[in-house]
């Protein structure tokens, strides 16, 4: 189980009905279900993750998540997630709307752009920041919009999105003292709990 | 004829009968007084008898899905691909019953039956036939079988409507629906190709209204001709491309000469009408595609399929093929919101395939990969002691 999950193990209420764009191998709805008895459906594109998801029992859509959500009905879900897919969205705003609006509650999780290493990549090469965790050349990269903390929050004020919690784990993926005290500069991984 | 049975094969099978001399009545209003279902089983069945699964067939299929009834025959079951030991449908673990719809052609009752009230072939007589029909009759076979509950039903095209119609009409009879390549009603491109193959057969002067045999003979032509028409819209015009070319079988096109071509593709079509003609009841033909036609799963629902499906109980596995026009990925993906809306499980797959609408016989590495994980699922619940 990675770590940086374990905060919307515990938003999830127990046996909720719970879709997550972008599943990948199905990883966290095992977990969900294993562990809260939530009733899960994922959406993927990649062929392989659909496979492993099926393997493993989970439900699993063929879907892209860059194209029309609408065969989702208002609130069917009691709550949305989409872990490290926001940055790769064409239009990460407009799919922000459609899990508010599918979801009673949603989860949102995307890599802090603003976090001292990018900063300090940028700040002393002049290049935009190659990781081990963002390991992609810029020109070459399924993520397409890279955001902060901060760039965050002030879109949810903007779109008028509650923020219910929010917890930012470090480079070891866990919940540190230095990263809740400042999460923009100390997050690597956000984890947004919000609503509309 | 393989030089011997591959080891993945579910080896020599025999067809069985089973007779049914209960009435049943049809839903358009007709009764058949008692009639036949042949049928074969591959695997065994489980001492919990919870492993059973049934295969629907397709507009031209039968019983014969797997293996091969002599060391002779030069191909296998028509599902071979995906029916047998290790095969997405494992016969080590499930117990499979594929059968011959009535109004068939291939041992089941159906228009090349003697009528008992008249004593000469059903022919044209033959009473027109739903999808519900054959749901009603497979079921008939499930409990002379005496199976409690389908781990799965499973087809491909027609053969989905007819699993579809299982989930929705006898929703405590199965576990999981497999719907591969099929709509919950066909669009009007769909009937009209059908009804160009009823007139190509009605056509033939040795049609004879549909009484050919009692004037011994086929309207062998008209029914080749069907199949041709059929047989392109089963393909894609990239497979073809891919298949045939511009490959001439005979002739060239030298300047100065005049010899007669042939393209590949011309003999490959009339090669398969021929072999169709053959083996294929014309009247049976024509009762299928109309069948197909009529084919609306929501119809007795307020032509709502989320309602439709809200009276189902079982997990879906829901599969399309990128190049099949006749049941595009857009029909099936009508089904999965169909099934999103009305809260059943539900999983899905687009598989990149060339082959058209046949790539559900295919084997393709995705489609049997993701196959076998669902089948795999659903052996696992079974395994555990558990139906769902």
């Amino acid at each position: 189980m990675r770590l940086d999950l374990a905060p919307i193990l515990r938003w999830v209420r127990p046996g909720a009905r719970v879709l997550d764009l972008g599943c990948g191998d199905g990883t966290l709805l095992e977990a969900l279900r294993d562990q809260r008895r939530a009733e899960g459906l994922g959406i993927e594109i990649d062929a392989d993750n659909i496979t492993a998801c099926i393997a493993r029992g989970i439900n699993v859509i063929e879907q892209d998540l860059n194209e029309s959500l609408a065969n989702f009905e208002n609130r069917s879900f009691d709550t949305v997630v989409m872990t490290l897919a926001l940055q790769a969205l064409r239009y990460p705003h407009r799919v922000l709307d459609e899990m508010l609006r599918i979801g009673q509650e949603c989860v949102v999780t995307f890599p802090n752009f603003g976090h001292w290493r990018a900063r300090w990549y940028l700040g002393s090469r002049g290049r935009m920041p190659v990781s081990k965790f963002l390991p992609y050349t810029w020109y070459d990269t399924p993520n397409i919009h890279f955001c902060t903390v901060d760039d965050f929050e002030a879109l949810c004020a903007e779109r008028n999105i509650r923020i219910l919690d929010r917890a930012v784990v470090g480079a070891d993926n866990r919940e540190s003292p230095l990263a809740r005290l400042w999460p923009n500069l100390f997050g690597v991984t956000a984890i947004y709990h919000i609503t509309r | 004829m393989p030089s011997q049975i591959p080891h993945d094969s579910v080896g020599l099978v025999c067809p069985r009968v089973q007779h049914f001399d209960r009435p049943i009545r049809l839903s358009c209003g007709r009764e058949l007084a008692d009639y036949d279902i042949v049928y074969e089983t591959y695997g065994e069945l489980n001492a919990e008898r919870s492993n059973a699964v049934l295969i629907c067939h397709a507009l031209s299929g039968h019983h014969h899905a797997a293996g091969y009834h002599s060391p002779n025959d030069r191909k296998a079951g028509w599902w071979d691909d995906y029916i047998g030991p290790g095969k997405p449908i494992d016969t080590r673990h499930f117990y499979v019953v594929s059968l011959n719809n009535i109004g068939g052609c291939h041992g089941s009752t159906g228009p090349v039956s003697i009528n008992p009230e008249t004593g000469r072939p059903w022919g044209p007589d033959f009473p027109s036939l739903r999808c519900r029909d054959w749901v009603a009759t497979q079921r008939e076979l499930m409990k002379a079988l005496d199976i409690p509950q389908w781990a799965a039903v499973i087809g491909g095209s027609l053969g989905g409507m007819q699993a579809m119609r299982w989930a929705v009409e006898h929703p405590d009879d199965l576990r999981h629906c497999v719907v591969i390549a099929s709509a919950m009603k066909l669009s009007a491109q769909n009937i009209a190709f059908n009804e160009i193959a009823r007139q190509a057969i009605t056509a033939d002067p040795n049609f004879h209204d549909g009484r050919y045999l009692e004037h011994d003979t086929i309207p062998d032509r008209g029914l080749a001709l069907a199949r041709m028409v059929g047989h392109i819209t089963y393909l894609s015009a990239d497979g073809m491309m891919e298949k045939f070319g511009r490959d001439l079988k005979a002739g060239d096109f030298t300047l100065g000469s005049d010899s007669e071509v042939e393209f590949q593709v011309q003999s490959y079509l009339r090669y398969q009408g021929d072999a169709f003609s053959k083996s294929f009841d014309a009247n049976s033909y024509i009762l299928m595609t109309r069948a197909l036609d009529y084919f609306d799963l929501a119809r007795e629902y307020n032509d709502d399929p989320v309602q439709a499906f809200r009276r189902a109980r079982c997990a879906f596995l829901v599969l399309s093929f990128t190049t099949d026009w006749r049941f595009s990925p857009a029909r099936s993906r009508e089904i999965v919101n169909a099934l999103i809306g009305a809260q059943r499980p539900v999983s899905y797959a687009q598989i990149e395939a060339s082959h058209g609408h046949d790539a559900f016989l295919v084997p393709i590495p995705r489609y049997q990969a993701v196959f076998s994980a669902y089948m795999q699922r659903i052996r696992a619940e079974f395994a555990n002691g558990g139906a769902n």
